[in-house]
């Protein structure tokens, strides 16, 4: 390895130059972002036994099986995106302006990080535990009389599901909105207070409007967790409620449906939901920068 | 009209010497213990995660004897197998990030800029591709000549590490590029060529050691995100702590929620550790996923 | 007719008083500058007038109404913020209509009001730009618009301008003051800067460390400062050791050399230490300058433009004299080393304290 000179002090003229120390990078990402979804978009299109190109794993999709999947995962995800955007700003907006004591703050924010990654078997075990028709919760609350399995409500359900997943949205809320709740000058409930507001019309006229693109890019971003998550189904429903990342799943085992074509269909349509979320999020985002510069 | 002492106006009549509400005068003339919604909201949040937790907890503690739940997860071997399993992937992962990342967010910042938008689009990835689609691709991609990862046992493992490595590239880089954006890399740099030195001793010697922040807290949440992680592990077949959790919770009633609860406790020591760390710095704190 | 009164006022934090004992009484219609550094208390003084802190003691009487525990959305006083707070998400005319919305005037109204107030300040057709789209000044512009247009008892102004570039400061320091006669508004203008503060106030308070120094016209704080601090902080200043020979005279030495004060010293007994200011602008080179005569060595002559700004060191008390002089093109400066003669009137002569002089920078503010 020959060691350089002292390279120009200004980015380079050549433009092959700049580019040789981000290979190993792109090398990487090639192979192992770039190469597994060219399989899986041109498999997609591919059929499954000639190889030949055609539409008709997108067809597919609209079948009863596929098209319930995606219609339980969207429900699901929309669902706990704004119940969990909802509730998860409200919880922040308590523990940074609702003059709690300060180690309440960092408490929370530690706590989030942890739970937003606590996804996954753990949780599921943990809520079985709480809810199932034998869990600790379902037995104290029917010790006062109310028995919630009466109604046909069960924790394995798409309901569950619902309830589980707030698990890690509402702490993911929380550190996403937080860092816009700080940058909510006080001046400006200074002024508007000055100018003869109360602190409802201060929410409702000027802090609200701000936070608006925010909130929104965040639930999408919620929208979008929600939408990929699968350990945490797998666990808790086996498979009983249909969601698209556990039909995937279901694609590799090689399960039920023998179908390779329609598992890349599935995949890719995951992937424009992702995509669509997150191009959705830094709009918005920037939307937001733009104002508040 | 020559100036004696401060001017005194005359008093109003009946002015008043009022005496402030509270103790120590505080800034605004309202309470200082907290709104009540406030504490609402707050006290329903603490509700709904610790009930799970605590659930999990009593089961723990249902085996007979009392820990039984604790000491029969320690004695499987399976356990323990697994959990040094992930942890060893989840180090080299980590090694193979940083040695990835490090020279790739130093060379955007001081020699091609331009091409940041494309390196941080790539950095975007992995959140658009779940795990569970990225374990699919990968499988299809590598299960055949010229390139059967997953023939192999160690083929596989290595497909886990490089699969990680995506998962966790978003967050490493971030902290990286922070990290590199609160020291001016481009002085320390030239002062070090000015000396003599190559690209190589630049980036070990004079680079990483200003970064420890950064790594350590991109570190640690890589670690975390890895140890925990089922869905890809599962996929490939390989003997990591998530799978053996499953298997754990299909079979076992009591084991289960110790080995959970013992993971959690962890998790959150790790995440205090990147708290703690973090501290002195500005490194925001980073943010998990689903999975 | 005393419009804003603030009476005994006082705010602790802690053990630490940011304000102690603040007393005022402005008429209505009078513009009133705090005028001090950093961390003397001023803008704390002027966020209690507007509500936003409560004094620890004291009242505050605005119009004979007693407001010391009013909430601040309802003292109807007008704020200008030092980082202007103006809403983002707002146009310039929803900023400017704000307080009026809030008062649930009619619509009609608002925006006829809004319109008067972008005539008032130059900004006729801005009103629907956003703030972030505007530059400094004009958002400086608009927070005053918006302060005023709820037509509020008291205008606040808190270092309105010192996030501006020098230029723009003096252009909009004059229209501030323009729009304040024209309304007629009881106005109080916090500013570290003197020159603000002297050029556009009836009367400066003078503060240091949250007590009040000195009340005064502008004239009266510059010519006659009460305190050292007044007399360092405001103009540039020379202060200089005396001994006092005979105090019923105002004989005073300095340097070894004998001086006359400009009145006889009331409070320091022959013998001892007083401290005497000096405006450099009433010092002259030669001996046409007045009874009083120093003499010393030429040790810089700085040419500022208009002025030329000698330093002359005084060799036995070893301190340094700075005097103005208007630069003469026909005269060469003094050169450095040389022996001069520098004559001052009595009248220039103030003792301001007993004691050595304070360490204070001699070449303060300007």
């Amino acid at each position: 390895m020959i060691e350089r000179d002292a390279p120009p002090a200004r980015p380079a003229r050549r433009l092959s130059f700049s580019w040789a120390g981000l290979v190993p990078f792109f090398l990487f990402s090639a192979l192992f972002l770039g190469l597994p979804l060219a399989f899986l978009a041109l498999g997609s299109i591919a059929d499954n036994k000639t190889g030949a190109p055609t539409l008709a794993n997108y067809g597919a999709l609209t079948t009863p099986t596929v098209a319930t999947a995606f219609r339980n995962s969207i429900e699901v995800s929309l669902v706990t995106a704004i119940v969990g955007g909802i509730f998860g700003f409200l919880l922040a907006v308590a523990v940074i302006l609702g003059r709690l004591p300060r180690i309440l703050r960092s408490a929370l924010m530690t706590f989030s990080g942890v739970a937003s990654n606590f996804a996954g078997i753990p949780l599921a075990l943990a809520f079985t535990y709480a809810l199932s028709a034998q869990g600790i919760v379902t037995l104290l609350i029917k010790g006062i009389g109310i028995n919630i399995y009466a109604g046909g409500f069960t924790i394995f359900s798409k309901l569950g599901i619902e309830i589980v997943y707030l698990y890690f949205q509402f702490p993911l809320m929380v550190l996403i909105i937080a860092p816009a709740i700080d940058g909510l000058k006080p001046e400006w409930r200074e002024a508007a207070e000055n100018m003869g507001a109360t602190g409802f019309q201060y929410w409702r006229r000027i802090a609200l409007p701000i936070l608006t693109p925010t909130l929104l890019g965040s639930m999408i971003l919620l929208f979008g967790n929600s939408f990929g998550a699968q350990a945490t189904a797998y666990q808790l429903t086996a498979g009983q409620v249909a969601l698209v990342p556990l039909a995937i799943g279901n694609q590799i085992s090689g399960d039920v449906l023998h179908n390779v074509g329609l598992g890349y269909a599935m995949a890719m349509g995951m992937v424009a939901v992702m995509g669509i979320s997150i191009v959705g999020y830094t709009l918005l985002q920037r939307r937001s920068e733009r104002w508040l510069r | 009209m020559s100036g004696g002492g401060p001017a005194i106006g005359s008093r109003a009549p009946g002015a008043l010497e009022s005496v402030a509400t509270s103790s120590v005068a505080e800034d605004r003339p309202r309470r200082n213990w907290g709104s009540p919604w406030a504490w609402i909201i707050f006290l329903i949040g603490v509700l709904y995660f610790t009930v799970p937790l605590i659930a999990t907890f009593i089961i723990s503690m249902r085996a007979k004897p009392l820990f039984a739940g604790y000491t029969n997860s320690f004695a499987d071997s399976r356990f323990l197998s697994s959990l040094t399993y992930s942890f060893v992937i989840g180090l080299i992962t980590v090694v193979l990030s940083i040695a990835l990342v490090v020279p790739t967010a130093y060379w955007v910042r001081l020699r091609a800029p331009r091409l940041r938008p494309f390196v941080e689009f790539v950095t975007l990835l992995p959140f658009v591709i779940p795990p569970v689609v990225l374990v699919f691709g990968l499988i299809r991609a590598y299960s055949r000549p010229p390139l059967p990862f997953t023939n192999t046992d160690i083929g596989s493992s290595a497909l886990l590490v490089f699969a990680y490595i995506v998962l966790s590239l978003p967050y490493m880089y971030r902290s990286v590029d922070s990290g590199l954006r609160a020291i001016d890399i481009r002085t320390l740099t030239e002062a070090a060529q000015s000396m003599g030195a190559g690209w190589f001793t630049i980036l070990v010697r004079i680079i990483l050691p200003n970064l420890r922040v950064a790594l350590l807290s991109g570190a640690f949440l890589s670690l975390a995100i890895v140890i925990g992680e089922f869905t890809m592990a599962v996929y490939l077949a390989r003997p990591a702590f998530g799978p053996y959790l499953a298997l754990l919770g299909a079979n076992r009633t009591y084991e289960p929620a110790a080995v959970s609860l013992i993971s959690f406790g962890v998790t959150w020591l790790a995440m205090i550790a990147i708290a703690l760390i973090g501290r002195g710095s500005r490194t925001r704190i980073q943010v998990g996923g689903a999975h | 007719m005393t419009f804003l009164e603030l009476t005994g006022v006082q705010k602790r934090f802690g053990d630490v008083n940011a304000v102690e004992d603040f007393n005022l009484a402005a008429q209505r219609g009078e513009f009133v500058s705090f005028l001090g550094p950093s961390g003397c208390g001023k803008t704390t003084t002027l966020r209690m007038i507007a509500g936003f802190e409560l004094p620890t003691r004291g009242a505050i009487v605005i119009d004979d109404v007693d407001v010391t525990h009013r909430p601040p959305n309802q003292r109807n006083v007008g704020m200008v913020f030092q980082s202007y707070a103006l809403f983002p998400n707002m146009t310039v005319a929803g900023n400017i209509g704000f307080g009026l919305k809030v008062r649930k005037r009619p619509k009609a109204q608002i925006d006829k009001r809004v319109k008067e107030l972008l005539a008032l300040i130059h900004l006729e057709d801005r009103g629907n730009r956003f703030p972030y789209q505007l530059s400094g000044g004009q958002q400086q512009r608009v927070a005053l618009a918006r302060a005023l247009a709820f037509e509020p008892q008291v205008l606040l102004l808190d270092e309105p301008l010192s996030a501006l570039d020098a230029k723009i400061r003096i252009v909009l320091r004059k229209e501030i003051r323009t729009i304040q006669r024209q309304l007629g508004i009881t106005t109080v203008y916090v500013t570290h800067d003197q020159e603000e503060a002297l050029s556009l106030s009836d009367r400066v308070v003078v503060m240091s460390e949250g007590r009040v120094e000195q009340i005064g016209a502008p004239a009266d704080i510059y010519n006659f400062p009460a305190t050292p601090f007044v007399a360092s902080f405001v103009g540039t200043l020379n202060l200089l050791a005396a001994k006092v020979i005979d105090s019923g005279e105002g004989r005073i030495s300095v340097d070894g050399q004998e001086i006359r004060s400009a009145k006889p010293i009331t409070d320091a007994h022959d013998g001892s230490t007083v401290t005497i200011a000096l405006r450099p602008e009433s010092i002259e080179l030669g001996e046409g300058g007045g009874v009083n005569r120093l003499r010393g060595v030429v040790e810089d002559a700085s040419f500022l433009g208009s002025i030329v700004r000698i330093r002359v060191h005084l060799p036995e008390s070893q301190t340094t004299l700075s005097l103005d002089t208007f630069n003469d093109p026909n005269l060469d400066p003094p050169a450095i080393d040389e022996t001069v003669t520098l004559s001052f009137p009595r009248e220039a002569c103030l003792v301001i304290g007993s004691g050595p002089a304070p360490v204070v920078d001699v070449v303060a503010g300007a």
